[in-house]
Parts: C-alpha cells; structure tokens; sequence
C-alpha cells in the first residue's frame, strides 16, 4: 500500500551554524503556511472513519451491550467493543490496568465502550450513538480519602496506586517558629491544540502501520502489539505531525482502537477527536490536597517540614505512582530541610484518569510549599524573598530523599536576579480600561484595583528516575549528497511535539561534524527507542546521542584523513568542515574522505544510573535537577474578584543555552501554562462527571491574558549532561502559578489556598466580607 | 519513574484475527443521510467541485477532507481557538462554524491562498524568524487573522493586536513571539513606506 500524504517532520535548511545560537525551525515555513501535515490532516485512498462509543456514567455495570443497530447503519463497516479483542484486554504506561474498551464495568465518564468504522465521519458518530448499552448505574467514589478507605475497590487491584514515605533526618523535630495549611490544586488540563488523531493502515505481513502524534513511539507501540497480539516488528509508527502534548500524549488515546478497526476492516482508519472527545481521551493533571506543617528557627532556618498529600489519580493508573513519587521528593521546594516526614498518597476514584502533565507533580507541592513560606516569612516577619534565600538548596546538599545534589543548583543565583529584575510601570489613571482587571468588559474603576507582588521558587527532576534505564538513540549517517556536498542524516525515535528538537539535532550535526546539510528524518520505530519526549529531557538525552552518533562517525573520518596522510587519528582534528592536522600542515576535505563510501553510527545515550526509593523514601533517585524562581505583578479588581496578571518575571537555571530563540519560547509557553492554573483553568468533576468539555467552558490564557514576561537566565553548566545544557521545558510551569497567587494574596490579603483562583473566592471571600462590614 | 516494557503476548501463530465477523457491517440498513448535494465553491480564486456532499458539512471540513486543503486547522470546532480561521468575502470567520453549502457564492481565502507557492508573506516570514512557530497548529489561524487585522488596521498597536487574536488560542508559546513577529512586520512595512 502507499505511504500516505505525509510531508512529516522531514527537514532540510542550509542556514546557520552550530550551537548557542538562535537557530530557526526548519518546519517553521511549512507551518505558516499550513503545508506541514499534522496527524489530523493525512488522507489515504479508500481511508474510512473510526469513532468512540464512551460511558455517559463514572461509574456502572453494563448490562447489556447490542451494536446491531449501529451494524445496520449504510456505510458502517464494523463495530468493535471488548468482546472482539484478541490480544489483550487492557494496557497503561506502567500498570496494565486500563481495559482497551470497558469489560463489564465503566470506571470514569467518557471510558470507551466500543469503536466504529463508517466511511464518513459523521455516519461513525451516529453508529456510535446507535450502540444499545444497558449500565446498571453505581454510586461513583470521588472522594479519593473515602476511596483509601473503601471496603470494596474500584478495581481488582485496589484503589491505592502508591504511598511514598519519606522519613530524613529527625521527622518529629520540632522548630522555634511553626505555621501549617491545608492547600488544594484543581484538575488542570494539557489543552494541547492538535486534537488526538492518527491513520493507521494494515500492512501486507498482517501487521500494521500507524501514523500519530504522541511523545514515545517505542512504548505506544509496545503497547498496542500487546493488544493486537501481534509482535513488535509488525506493528510500525511514524510521527505525524503533533500539534503540541504536555504529558497528555504518554498514554495511548485512538492508537488501539485506529489498530484493531484496520486490521478488522482491511481498510486505513483515520481517527480524529474533537475536542469534547480529547477532554475525556486523555489523562490530566493530578488534583491534590496538600496539608503542610513548617518548622524554622526564629533565625528562618527550615528545621523540618512535614507534609501530608492526596493525588487524585482517578480510574486507571497512568503515571500517579512516578507523578507522586516526584511530589513528595520536592515537597519542601528548592530548600534545604535537615529533617523531613512526608507521606504522599496516589488514588483510585471514579474521576477522570490523571498522569503525565508539565511539571509532573512538582507542580502541585511548589504551589503548597511556596505559600507556606510565605506564612512563615510573615511569622518572622522577614522578608519572604530573604527567607527563601537563606534556605536556597545548592550542589552538595542533600535533598529529603537522602541523595546529595552533584550536579549545579544555582537556587540563590535564580532567586536574587529574578528579584532584581525591573518592575512594570505602576498602575496610573490614565491606563486604557482595557488594560486593567475584566478587560474589554470594562469592568473596573481605577481607583479600586489594588496591585500586588509575588515570589514563588520551584524545581524538579529532569529525565527520568528511580532506577529507570534512561535512554535515548540516534543513527546518523554521513555521506556524499547531490552536487558532492557533505550530508548528514540524524534519524531518532524522538516525538517533535513543538520543543524544536529538528533545529537542535541539526544543530548538533552540524557542530559536530562541520557540514551544512542536515536532513532530519522523520521520527518512527525504525530507529531504536528515544525515550519520551516529556520530563525536560530529550534536549539532554537525545541530544546525547545524536553527539555520541556524530562523535562515532568523526572518529572514522578521522582515522580515514589520517590513512590518506600516514597519520595517527589522534594528529588530526575536524575543523570547519577540514580535516586539519594538528599543527595546521595538511588537511583532507570532508568531502574527500566520504568518497570511500559513507560513515554510519548508532549510539544510546544513557544517563547516570538512579535507584529507587526504599521504604523511607531514601535513595538516589534524581540524575539532574533543575530551578527557577518567578515574580509576578497583578492587578486585582476586589470587588468582581477579577485578576490581571501585569508581569511575569523568571530567572531559570537552564545549564547551557543552546538555542536561545527557543529557550525564550519555551519560557514564555511555560508560564502561560502556570498563570493559567491560577487564575482560570480547570476541569470541573461534578460526581465524576466532567461539566466543562469544551473551550467555552474550559479557559485558555488568550493574548489579552498573558502578560509580558522578562526573562533572565542563569547559565551555569550541567556537568553531567551533554554540552552543559539543562532541560527547560517544565520549571516555568512548576512556581509561576504560586508566584501569581502570592501576588493576588498580597493585593487582597486573603489567604487563597485553592487553584485556580475563582473570582468567587476573591469577591465573596469571608473576609473581604469582614472586611467590608 | 519506572516504565515496565509491555508483556505482549507474541504468539505469532496466534495473530488472526479472531473478532466476530457478524460485526463486520453488511450496508443493509436506511442511509444516514436523507440526500447528497452538489455544489461549487470559490476558494483562493479557483472555482472547485464539491460532489456528493452531506449538507451538515462545515466548511472547515470540506476544505480539508474535500479540497485537499488542510492548512486550516481543528483543534477546537467550537468557533473558540481560531485555527481554522479563514476569509469570506474579505470578513474573518471560523469555517468550523460555516455551513460549506452556505459558502456557494462566496469568496473564501485560506491560509494556503496568502502567498504564491514557496514563497512567504511578511507576516509567515516574521513568524519564523521571531521564533513565533513552536508546535504550529494555531499558526495558519493566527497567520490569517493578523494579515486581516493589518489590512483593516495598518496602524494597529499591540493592545489592539491582543483584542484581535484574542479569539486565536496558543497552547505553546505564551505569545510572546507572536507579539514580536507583530512588531517585526510593522517596523518593516514602516520602513519600506518611507
């Protein structure tokens, strides 16, 4: 069968040099002109529709399912539901869990029931529609307190995903001064904007093809085989294009159930959700409760923290047991604490499946520990930028974990620039209406809008931990290209979701090996695995082994200039594109030493082993580390509770810059996640029922939403990773929400222990009540 | 983290397909669609037949499903985010939210009608070079409704520029570089003016 209409991430440019600079996206021109083919927009000859029948109930027993009146439908070509599986049944990131469509039981509203194939989208929603299902409806648990406790579980495998103890150093230590809270995060959304969707074509072998969007290729297809009982080699992927992901493409959404239609129907099955679909069709962020007890000296030294956490981690298990893992690591924040008692707990409920989102549990603790350092800077009546100062983690502290910090943890260096980062104008009575809280409503008076400042800090882990083999792999191949020029091929496994690793693996190559053309294949199965694309880590681990790969090949080249010239390799050096001898007398051209054929190398990357945690939660778990503090301005209308965000500042810890252009947007992207979960979104469940499906429903930070971000960045390389250069994708989003609700906390002086922060919980506050009478 | 690989059952000998062939449709019943229509729409300046159509059919799925013009994006459907922004006659509108069959008669301008093929308008170009594309799917939306709002308002400033995208959700890049891609076609219009 042809390959379908896939231009892909397939890339070719002939501009610019190497590393540390602002390289430009080599899919950047296609993009804008709408030419670059996302996953939703492939096309086959003879292609039909695939579509979802889900659960309208959390919670429920099917009765009875009958998909004859969906069959009977012209243009309908199958209806698949569980008993037609016959691979296995069910599938998840780290625990099987998760059934492929609901057998006997649905555990979460919107859980697939059964899949269809029509050949025309709208005839496969109405089948959808048409199946009969039965449930007898159940009480749903979304309490997940009340789940621990539950005498029957959810599932088989009970309702308790993980509890993390972490006991470090004195757990009951007392300090001088002690402030506590109880904090809460909502449900918080990836809204990643290129909806869920592939093509996948059944192969001549009996296996298949899959094109898709998603961040781990080699894991969605081992995934998939499993369910398709098929092995490996025969279930292919490619990467289409991935219109953004955020952790909400780790786990598999359509790729099964696109599979098993093909297969079934020996037709290429396009599957694309909308948008209400995609809410229900992938996992969000953890919602968590968060109780918290500081103790410091009366010097504001941290003496110990005490925590106690909730991670609702819904129906099925994902990734709560890493996601709580993290959380509990980092639940003091970026501070040295000598003695710790943490007990972190991931849940089963009836509520929507939560896992993988930017940030990956460091966001929720960062927004509880981060208020909490604020009560106890009141407390001593201290500074709060001071205190956080005189607690700053640095290399060769250790963390409650037990680990010591090898690599750099400039936590001091991101707090004080950020600190002095210029301030925005202040707030004048000329400012146009539309610029302050409620915008083009015009809502607000000036007079009313009180401005605050906020400071939050946060960090977390980057790459993979607790005795993961971390890993990534890169095959280039370096040949004679049209018109006798150098060519290099970087061909990976790793997703391009809209980080820009095309422009860096070119980057790289050309750095590395001198040449100008760089051709970056497109991502599939053909290469070995990269590993994720998501905990920050693929500029660090595939971005090793890409240099690894083109270090391997220099090597040949090497050893070829030095036969020409009756040299040992080591006389010789690449440089700009030559290969020079070291005392500059000879050189062999690039293009010289590829006429004896091409150079090809594979190479992994892994980073330095890590352990588990034991059942005090000690260990060494973390490779590297990364942080950023931010300080936010709003302005806040008291009186409609409404918020706007004047200025984010950050200064983020980032190793090396090796694309600064991209480095920016990653920062500014970031936060807007962030100042998005404190002040607008979220996912309303309403007894395990999502209210709020949609855009309307659900908000976004708009451009009228974001404020204008002023950025600085501490560059102190990373020795453990490849060119000293730190992920960067996750720390903006981990402390800009905290550093935001500080900021409104300070402008009203309520105590805000909730996000994302509603206009009713500043407007009809009890204490601004008080405060009024 | 600790990802365990999957426990695939690999039984070659055991890959046939074992679903129930009586859910394999059989096209018996009543059809979905009571008629099928035929129409003409005028798109980037070329007259184009849509044939058997549903009349339900948005104009953003008939350019992409119909015409083989996927430039305007889905990812919302709603009328919220903008991708799919596109001109008729000369009035910015979400073709999710247009009927096809409501578009006979019209001109509609797709991104892919911007500029001539290979080439880029000022704005697409400002938007690489600003660092303004990240993952790329609001891109085409967002490229159309800024080159509307400069046509409509050369002058426009960067408040105005917010209130005009406001309805262009970006997931990726906090706007940040769209803001200076903004900046950057105006400064260069202003220049090659004088």
């Amino acid at each position: 069968m042809p390959a379908p209409s896939l231009p892909s991430t397939f890339t070719r440019t002939r501009r610019a040099p190497g590393l540390g600079e602002s390289v430009l996206r080599p899919d950047a021109p296609a993009k804008t002109r709408g030419e670059f083919a996302f996953s939703s927009d492939l096309w086959m000859d003879g292609m039909v529709w695939g579509a979802t029948v889900r659960s309208p109930h959390p919670y429920a027993r099917i009765r009875s399912m009958d998909t004859a009146p969906a069959l009977r439908i012209a243009g309908v070509h199958a209806v698949i539901t569980n008993d037609d599986l016959w691979g296995s049944r069910t599938y998840g990131l780290e625990h099987h869990d998760q059934p492929v469509f609901a057998d006997g039981v649905v555990r979460f509203h919107g859980e697939p029931l059964a899949a269809v194939a029509a050949d025309h989208p709208e005839t496969a929603r109405r089948a959808a529609g048409a199946v009969a299902i039965h449930y007898d409806v159940l009480d749903p648990v979304v309490d997940p307190e009340a789940a621990m406790l539950a005498p029957e579980p959810i599932h088989p495998a009970g309702n308790l995903f993980r509890h993390i103890r972490v006991r470090f150093g004195h757990p009951e230590a007392r300090g001088e001064v002690v402030v506590e809270g109880d904090y809460e995060v909502g449900m918080q959304d990836q809204a990643f904007l290129g909806p869920e969707s592939g093509l996948a074509v059944p192969s001549e072998d009996g296996g298949v093809e899959l094109y898709v969007a998603t961040q781990w290729l080699h894991v969605d297809r081992d995934q998939i085989a499993a369910c398709l009982n098929l092995p490996r080699e025969k279930v292919r992927l490619t990467l289409a294009g991935t219109g953004g992901a955020f952790g909400g493409r780790e786990d598999l959404s359509m790729q099964i159930h696109a599979c098993l239609l093909a297969l079934v129907t020996r037709k290429p099955v396009k599957m694309v959700y909308s948008r209400e679909e995609s809410f229900f069709g992938h996992v969000h962020r953890h919602p968590a409760k968060l109780w918290y007890r500081h103790h410091a000296t009366r010097e504001g030294k941290l003496v110990n923290v005490e925590c106690r956490m909730v991670f609702d981690g819904g129906a099925y298990t994902s990734s709560s047991t890493a996601v709580i893992s993290n959380a509990s690591a980092f639940a003091p924040g970026p501070y040295y604490t000598p003695n710790a008692k943490v007990d972190g707990y991931a849940v089963r409920t009836n509520n929507p499946p939560c896992g993988a989102m930017r940030g990956f549990g460091a966001v929720q603790t960062s927004f509880a520990a981060e208020a909490q350092m604020d009560k106890l800077a009141a407390a001593l009546d201290m500074d709060p930028v001071e205190l956080r100062l005189r607690n700053a983690l640095k290399t060769h502290d250790k963390l409650i974990t037990g680990q010591v910090i090898i690599g750099a943890a400039p936590v001091a260096e991101c707090i004080g620039a950020c600190r002095d980062l210029p301030m925005p104008e202040p707030l004048t009575a000329d400012a146009p209406v539309m610029a302050l809280p409620g915008g083009a409503g015009l809502t607000a008076l000036h007079g009313d809008v009180r401005r605050g400042v906020g400071f939050a800090v946060g960090f977390k882990n980057l790459a993979f931990s607790e005795g993961f083999d971390d890993y990534s792999t890169a095959r280039v191949r370096l040949e004679l290209g049209p018109g006798d020029e150098p060519l290099a091929t970087v061909h990976t496994a790793t997703a391009e979701v809209g980080q820009g690793f095309v422009t860096l693996a070119q980057q790289i190559a050309r750095a590395e090996l001198g040449v100008h053309e760089v051709v970056v294949q497109a991502a599939d199965t053909q290469v070995g695995s990269a590993g994720s694309t998501s905990a920050s880590r693929q500029t660090m681990m595939s971005g090793g082994a890409v240099q690894m790969a083109c270090s391997a090949v220099r090597e040949v080249l090497l050893e070829r200039a030095a036969l020409d010239l009756h040299l040992a390799p080591a006389d010789m050096v690449l440089e700009e594109g030559e290969l020079v001898t070291k005392d500059g007398a000879a050189s062999v051209s690039l293009a010289d030493a590829l006429r004896a054929g091409p150079i090809e190398a594979t190479r992994e990357f892994h980073h330095a082993p890590t352990e588990p945690l034991d059942e005090n939660g000690q260990g060494n778990a973390h490779w590297s580390l990364a942080f950023a503090a931010h300080r936010a301005v709003v302005d806040v209308d008291p009186e409609l509770g409404l918020v706007r965000v004047v200025q984010l500042a950050t200064a983020q810890d980032i190793g090396k810059a090796l694309n600064p252009l991209a480095v920016t947007g990653q920062i500014e992207g970031g936060i807007a996640q962030g100042v998005g979960l404190a002040v607008m979104e979220e996912i309303i469940v309403e007894k395990g029922r999502v209210k709020n499906p949609s855009f309307t429903d659900y908000l976004l930070p708009t451009a009228l939403d974001m404020p204008p971000v002023v950025q600085i960045w501490i560059e102190q390389p990373e020795r453990l990773a490849p060119y000293g250069a730190k992920g960067v994708g996750e720390p903006p989003t981990i402390s800009s929400t905290g550093a935001v609700v500080a900021a409104i906390r300070q402008a009203t002086g309520l105590p805000l222990t909730r996000v994302p922060v509603r206009p009713d919980d500043i407007a009809l506050a009890p204490e601004t009540a008080t405060g009024r009478a | 983290m600790s990802f365990e690989p999957s426990d695939a059952l690999h039984d070659p000998a055991a890959t046939d397909i074992r679903g129930r062939r009586d859910q394999l449709a059989a096209d018996e019943g009543p059809p979905v669609f009571e008629a099928l229509e035929n129409y003409k729409l005028t798109v980037n300046g070329r007259e184009r037949e849509v044939e058997g159509a549903w009349i339900g059919e948005s104009l953003l799925w008939v350019l992409r499903e119909r015409l083989g013009l996927p430039g305007s994006k889905n990812a919302c459907e709603q009328g919220e985010c903008g991708s799919c922004s596109v001109m008729l006659d000369g009035v910015l509108v979400a073709s999710c939210c247009v009927l096809a069959a409501d578009a006979v008669g019209s001109n509609v301008r797709t991104v892919e009608g911007l500029s001539p093929e290979g080439e880029l308008t000022d704005v697409q170009r400002a938007f690489v070079e600003q660092g303004a594309v990240q993952c790329g799917f609001c891109i085409p939306g967002m490229i159309v409704a800024i080159h509307d709002l400069l046509d409509r308002r050369p002058d426009a400033d960067e408040l105005t520029l917010r209130e005009a995208i406001s309805g262009n959700l970006c997931r990726c890049t906090g706007y940040g570089r769209i803001f200076a891609a903004f900046h950057a076609v105006k400064e260069e219009r202003a220049r090659a003016s004088t």
